[in-house]
């Protein structure tokens, strides 16, 4: 089946990001396709690579860079959110890519199920 | 369709706004805080009980772990599952409606 | 920006339903849920747009946003509501936009269709529960 997931919230404020990658890790292990994963709302804070958590704790920006170069998934900062938020190019970690929010919709008409999380 | 619950019942109206608008049959999961619905001997064990007549629950077992609650302790008649559990669900299911 | 990687979508007519539960101000989600609702129209997809909960405030006529200095969007529900006038007078297009607001929702605020910047459908909850129960894509915000 081929997913898209859309993430509402950064990383570490919310769970949203943790169970977002929990699920896409699951589903490809499944054997399904993950196409896209879009980045929204604070959502946007998990593609910046400023992120310095402490050194026993997970790096989701990392984390999130890492699974979409292994397994190919399309992680997808949306470009009015990431502005307003301070998130451009300069700072943007790697794995991800500044686009429009043409990018949900359009997820959301070529994928089979649509999963969002938030807060 | 299936329907996510991801807040705590005691900090916001989600369950109670997916309970009022969720066809009977439905599957609703439980997940990050939303876990705590499924606890038994609280204050909205009888609400969860009851809306167990009319959906399927399902909860999401690493999110009662990480709050040091084990299966004893939630309901009876709900089912815990892992994320694969839930990717399942969500392939059977059909739509998602996160109520956050 | 990186290379656009883009998904065939040509004929493909889904029905999304954007949910919209929060007041607005408060938090981010009423506006950036009515962003990606706009731009949503491009793709002449179906979309229910539906107020739930204080999401009904959203919509409220009167908002003055002066003196705690943000940006009042609610007049730009009006080009929501021109998009679904527009689909429904369009009848070479098939795109079907409805714009709801829960009956128990907009009465335990104390509100009626009149308090709205927009014409609704006021539906009560069994009947949302139906309409909800059809949608392919739900985003919430």
């Amino acid at each position: 089946m081929k997913f898209g997931i859309l993430v509402n919230e950064g990383p570490f404020t919310h769970q949203a990001s943790d169970s977002a990658y929990h699920f896409v890790k699951a589903a490809i292990d499944k054997g399904h396709q993950v196409m896209r994963v879009f980045f929204y709302y604070d959502g946007v804070n998990n593609a910046n690579k400023l992120s310095a958590p402490q050194a026993d704790d997970r790096n989701l920006v990392k984390l999130w860079g890492e699974l979409a170069k292994e397994h190919n998934v399309d992680l997808v900062v949306c470009i009015a959110a990431a502005l307003r938020r301070g998130i451009v190019e300069e700072n943007l970690a790697d794995g991800f890519r500044i686009s429009g929010l043409g990018q949900l919709t359009e997820v959301g008409i070529a994928a089979e199920r649509l999963v969002v999380f938030g807060d | 369709m299936i329907h996510t619950v991801n807040k705590s019942p005691f900090e916001r109206n989600a369950l109670d706004s997916c309970l009022r608008l969720s066809v009977k049959g439905s599957p609703i999961l439980l997940l990050e805080d939303g876990v705590l619905a499924a606890t038994k001997g609280t204050s909205i064990s009888d609400k969860v009980a009851a809306a167990q007549d009319d959906h399927p629950i399902f909860v999401l077992g690493p999110d009662l772990q990480a709050r040091g609650l084990a299966e004893g302790d939630i309901a009876d008649g709900i089912t815990v599952v892992d994320y694969g559990g839930f990717v399942d669900l969500v392939v059977e299911h059909g739509t998602v409606q996160s109520w956050l | 920006m990186s290379e656009e990687i883009e998904f065939d979508t040509a004929g493909i007519t889904k029905k999304f339903m954007y949910v919209n539960r929060k007041a607005p101000y408060g938090t981010i989600y009423a506006l950036e849920v009515l962003e990606a609702v706009l731009i949503s129209a491009a793709f002449e997809q179906h979309a229910c747009i539906v107020f739930i909960d204080d999401g009904v405030y959203q919509i409220k006529k009167g908002q003055d946003t002066d003196a705690i200095k943000m940006k009042n969007f609610s007049k730009t529900y009006g080009i929501i509501a021109m998009e679904k006038e527009d689909a429904d007078e369009d009848e070479d297009l098939d795109m079907v936009w409805r714009i709801i607001v829960e009956k128990e929702s907009m009465e335990a605020r104390g509100l009626n269709a009149d308090d709205f910047v927009i014409d609704v459908e006021v539906i009560p909850s069994t009947e949302l529960a139906t309409i909800m129960a059809e949608q392919e894509i739900v985003i919430s915000g």
